[in-house]
C-alpha cells in the first residue's frame, strides 16, 4: 500500500487503504460460502471420482448385474433390489426411516441418487468393462452387483485401482473378503464359511455322523471355497469326502459328474451349483436316481429353484440362503421391505434383491455418517463397526476384512401339504446370528491393502 | 483307473449326448455347406424348439405334439427370417453374415426372455421315459436318455433319406459341392436355399425339443450348444452330413470319457481335438478341400 502522498514521500498504511482492504476481505469472507461452500468444510484431496462425481446435484451409483447367462434369474432379482434402494433413498420409506442418518431422505448428503445398470452376462470381463465406463464417463461414486464371486473379485480389484467403493452384495466365496480382500471392497452377506457353520449342526443332527459325502462343485472361486468350508465344517461330525466333481459354470450336461457321484458310494450328495446350473443338475440327478441312492442337499439354495423343481424334490430338504422373506416375521423392517417390493414388482423379493438393497443402505448410511463422499472417510465409517438396523436385523462390517456380520437363516423345503401361499416354499428352522459364525481372521488369508495402494 | 461300470456308463452317456449334438450339428453343417452361411443363430433355434416344447407340454402331454410344435415353430421362423432378412446377405462378406445372424440370435433370446422371463421353465419327461434301464447288471441308465438316442437317430435317418434318396436332396448335395454350377444348370437356387435353411433350423429345433426335459429351459440355453456344434462341424468337415454325425458322437464321447478320468479337462479336450484336426487335416475328417 505504498502511495506517494502529496508531500512526495512514500507512505505505508493509509486509513483509506486499511478500510478498502478490510471491506474487501470482509466481503470475500461473506461471499465465499455462496461461491464455494465446500471451502469452509474440511477440504479433501482428489481421489478416484471424488470430488468430480459430487460437483452436481446428483451422485451416480453403478449396478453390474447378470441379466443374461446362467445366473440371469438371480441377476434380475438383484437389479430390482437396487432399483428399490435408489427409490427409497431418494424418496424416503419406512425402512430407510429406521436408520437415523437416512431419516430425512432426499438422496444422500442432499444429493439425488442417479443410477446406471449394465449386464455382466455372468462373466467378469463385461462387468469390468461396463464398470470402467461408468467410472470414467459418469464419475460413479459407488459400484455394486455380482452374483458370481468371480465378478465380485474382479470388481473389487477395479475399485481398489480406480479408488471407487464396491459393495459386494451377492457373493459367497470366502476369497472376496479373504485372499482377494480390498480396502475399497465390502461384502455384507455371510460368506461360505458362515453358511457351512450354520448348516452343519442342523444337518448332522438330521442325517447323522461319520457319513461319506459327494460334492458337485462349480469350478471357480465360489465352488472351491464352498467345498473347503463344507468339508471343514462337517469334519467335526466325522463326515468325509467321497468325491469332488468340478463342473464348469454354465454346463448344460452334468451326466458325467453325476455318474461319478452315483458310483462313489456316498451317503449324501452336496449340490453346490447355483442358478440355472442348480436346476439342470438337480433335474438330471432325479433322472439318474441319485435321490433314491443318497440324501440330496443344496447347501446354498438359489431363489426360484423351488418353483422350478417343486415339493417332490425340495420337500424336507435342508439348506441355507443369505436372506429369506419369511424372516419378516422376525424383523419388522423386512416386512415393510417385502410389502414395498411386492407392490412395485408384483412378486416377493428373494435374497439377491434383499442383499443388494441392504448393501446400498449400508453405503448411504456410511456416507451420511462420514459427512462426505471422500472414499477414505466413507471407508472409515463402514469399518467403524456401527450397527445399522436393517431388513436382516442389526448388521455391521468387521473392520479387518470388510466381512459383514449378517445372520444366516437355515431353512427346510416345505412339502406339498405345508405350502400356504405364493412363494411359501421354506420353513425357517432357525436364524443364526452372524457373530458366532465368523471365520477367524488369521484363517481368512486377507492382507488388506491401504487406500492408496493400487 | 475308474471302474469298468463307470467307464461303460460314461461311454453310453457320451453316445447319447453325441447323437443329440449330431442332430443339431447336421443342421448347421448343411446350412453352411449349401448356403455358405455361418449361422450364429443356430443356438437360438435350438432354444426356440425347447420353448415350443415347454408351451405345448403345459397344455397337453403329447410328446408328438411337442415335436410337431418344435418343427412348426422353426419352419415358420426360418422361412420368415430367410425370406425377410437373410437372403439379402448371401452375397455379402462373411463378417456381415456373422454379424446379422449373431444379432438375430440376441434378438431371439431377448424376445423369449421378455415373454417368459429368465427363470428356468420346467419341462417334464414323457411318461414312457420314466424309469431306469439295467444294462446287464453292469450299469443303470435313465430310460428317457436311451430313448433320446432312438429319437435323434430317427430324425438323422429322415435327414439322410432326404439328402441321399430324393431328387431334392441330390440338388442340395450338388449345391454343397458347387453352388455356381447348380445355378447355371437352371435349378432354382433360391428355393433350395430356403429349403435347406428351414431343414437345418428344424433339425436344431427338434434337438431342442428332445433336450428340454433333460435340462433347465432358459433363454440362454442354446449358447453352449452352439459352440459345441461349431467344434463338431469343424472336426467333421464343413458341409459334410456324415462328418456331423461322426463328429457329434466323437465330441460327445470325448466330453463324457474325459470326465471319468479328470473332469477339469473335459471341456478342454474337445478344443484340443479341434486344434489337432485343424493342424493335421484342416478340411475336417470328412470335409472336401476348398470348401471353406
Amino acid at each position: 500500500m505504498n502511495r506517494t502522498g502529496t508531500s512526495g514521500a512514500t507512505r505505508g498504511f493509509t486509513r483509506r487503504g486499511v478500510l478498502t482492504t478490510g471491506i474487501g476481505v470482509g466481503a470475500a469472507g461473506l461471499l465465499a460460502p455462496l461461491a464455494a461452500p465446500h471451502v469452509w468444510a474440511k477440504s479433501y484431496p482428489t481421489m478416484g471420482t471424488f470430488p468430480a462425481g459430487v460437483q452436481g446435484k446428483a451422485v451416480f451409483a453403478a449396478g453390474l448385474f447378470p441379466l443374461t447367462g446362467a445366473y440371469a434369474s438371480l441377476g434380475q432379482d438383484e437389479k430390482k433390489g437396487f432399483e428399490l434402494a435408489i427409490e427409497h433413498l431418494n424418496k424416503g420409506s419406512d425402512v430407510t426411516a429406521a436408520v437415523p442418518s437416512l431419516k430425512k431422505g432426499g438422496g444422500v448428503l442432499g444429493k439425488k441418487l442417479e443410477s446406471g445398470i449394465a449386464d455382466s452376462q455372468t462373466h467378469s470381463n463385461p462387468a469390468v468393462q461396463a464398470a470402467t465406463r461408468f467410472i470414467d464417463t459418469n464419475n460413479a461414486m459407488v459400484m455394486t452387483g455380482a452374483i458370481s464371486s468371480a465378478i465380485a473379485v474382479a470388481l473389487e480389484e477395479l475399485g481398489q485401482r480406480k479408488k471407487v467403493i464396491y459393495m459386494g452384495d451377492v457373493t459367497a466365496s470366502n476369497a472376496t473378503t479373504g485372499k482377494n480382500c480390498q480396502r475399497f471392497g465390502f461384502r455384507l452377506m455371510p460368506d461360505n464359511y458362515m453358511f457351512c457353520q450354520a448348516l452343519a449342526p442342523v444337518l448332522a443332527k438330521a442325517l447323522g455322523h461319520n457319513l461319506k459325502a459327494a460334492y458337485l462343485v462349480p469350478d471357480y472361486t465360489f465352488g472351491t471355497s464352498l467345498y473347503t468350508s463344507l468339508t471343514h465344517a462337517f469334519a467335526k461330525y466325522g463326515w468325509t469326502s467321497a468325491t469332488e466333481q468340478l463342473a464348469p459354470l454354465g454346463s448344460t450336461d452334468f451326466t458325467s459328474y453325476l455318474l461319478n457321484i452315483a458310483n462313489s458310494g456316498a451317503d449324501v450328495m452336496f449340490n453346490e451349483t447355483v442358478g440355472a446350473d442348480e436346476v439342470t443338475s438337480t433335474k438330471q440327478a432325479v433322472q439318474f436316481g441319485i435321490m433314491k441312492k443318497m440324501k440330496y442337499v443344496i447347501p446354498l439354495l438359489s431363489p426360484f429353484i423351488y418353483k422350478s423343481m417343486g415339493p417332490e424334490v425340495l420337500g424336507g430338504m435342508y439348506g441355507t440362503m443369505p436372506w429369506y422373506w419369511g424372516m419378516q416375521e422376525k424383523f419388522p423392517l423386512a416386512k415393510s421391505f417385502v410389502a414395498d417390493f411386492h407392490k412395485k414388482f408384483n412378486y416377493v423379493p428373494r435374497f439377491c434383491a434383499a442383499q443388494c438393497y441392504n448393501s446400498m443402505i449400508m453405503w448411504a448410511d456410511a456416507v451420511e455418517r462420514a459427512g462426505t463422499f471422500y472414499p477414505p472417510e466413507v471407508i472409515k465409517a463402514l469399518e467403524s463397526g456401527y450397527k445399522v438396523d436393517t431388513i436382516a436385523g442389526k448388521v455391521w462390517f468387521r473392520a479387518e476384512d470388510h466381512q459383514g456380520v449378517s445372520p444366516v437363516p437355515v431353512v427346510q423345503g416345505k412339502t406339498k401339504t405345508e405350502i400356504k401361499g405364493e412363494a411359501d416354499n421354506y420353513k425357517l428352522i432357525e436364524v443364526v446370528s452372524g457373530e458366532e459364525l465368523m471365520e477367524p481372521l488369521k484363517d481368512t488369508g486377507c492382507h488388506m491393502p491401504t487406500t492408496t495402494a493400487a | 483307473m475308474p471302474p469298468m461300470a463307470l467307464l461303460l456308463s460314461q461311454a453310453f452317456s457320451g453316445f447319447a449326448f453325441g447323437t443329440l449334438l449330431a442332430l443339431m450339428s447336421s443342421g448347421l453343417t448343411i446350412i453352411f455347406g449349401t448356403l455358405g452361411f455361418v449361422n450364429f443363430a443356430h443356438g437360438a433355434m435350438f432354444m426356440l424348439g425347447a420353448y415350443a416344447a415347454f408351451v405345448v407340454l403345459t397344455w397337453s402331454h403329447s410328446y408328438i405334439a411337442a415335436l410337431a410344435a418344435g418343427a412348426a415353430v422353426l419352419l415358420i421362423v426360418s422361412v420368415v427370417l430367410e425370406r425377410g432378412l437373410l437372403r439379402f446377405f448371401y452375397a455379402r462378406p462373411p463378417e456381415d453374415q456373422l454379424l446379422v445372424t449373431f444379432g438375430l440370435s440376441v434378438m431371439l433370446i431377448e424376445g423369449i426372455r421378455y415373454f417368459f422371463g429368465s427363470d428356468s421353465q420346467r419341462v417334464s419327461q414323457p411318461n414312457w421315459g420314466d424309469g431306469i434301464v439295467n444294462f446287464g447288471g453292469l450299469f443303470y441308465y435313465p430310460l428317457y436318455r436311451v430313448e433320446v438316442i432312438g429319437i435323434a437317430a430317427a430324425f438323422l435317418l429322415a435327414l439322410y433319406l432326404l439328402l441321399y434318396h430324393t431328387s431334392v436332396g441330390l440338388m442340395v448335395r450338388a449345391g454343397i459341392e458347387d453352388r455356381l454350377m447348380v445355378g447355371l444348370l437352371g435349378i432354382d437356387v433360391r428355393k433350395m436355399f430356403l429349403l435347406v435353411f428351414a431343414v437345418g433350423a428344424m433339425a436344431a429345433g427338434i434337438a431342442g425339443v428332445i433336450f428340454a426335459p433333460l435340462s433347465a429351459v432358459i433363454p440362454d440355453m442354446g449358447t453352449p450348444f452352439l459352440i459345441q456344434a461349431f467344434v463338431v462341424v469343424v472336426i467333421g468337415g464343413l458341409g459334410s452330413f456324415g462328418g456331423a454325425i461322426v463328429g457329434g458322437i466323437l465330441v460327445g464321447e470325448l466330453l463324457s470319457l474325459t470326465t471319468a478320468f479328470n473332469p477339469d479337462y473335459s471341456q478342454v479336450s474337445i478344443y484340443l481335438a479341434m486344434t489337432l484336426v485343424l493342424v493335421l487335416r484342416p478340411r475336417g475328417l470328412f470335409g472336401a478341400v476348398g470348401r471353406i
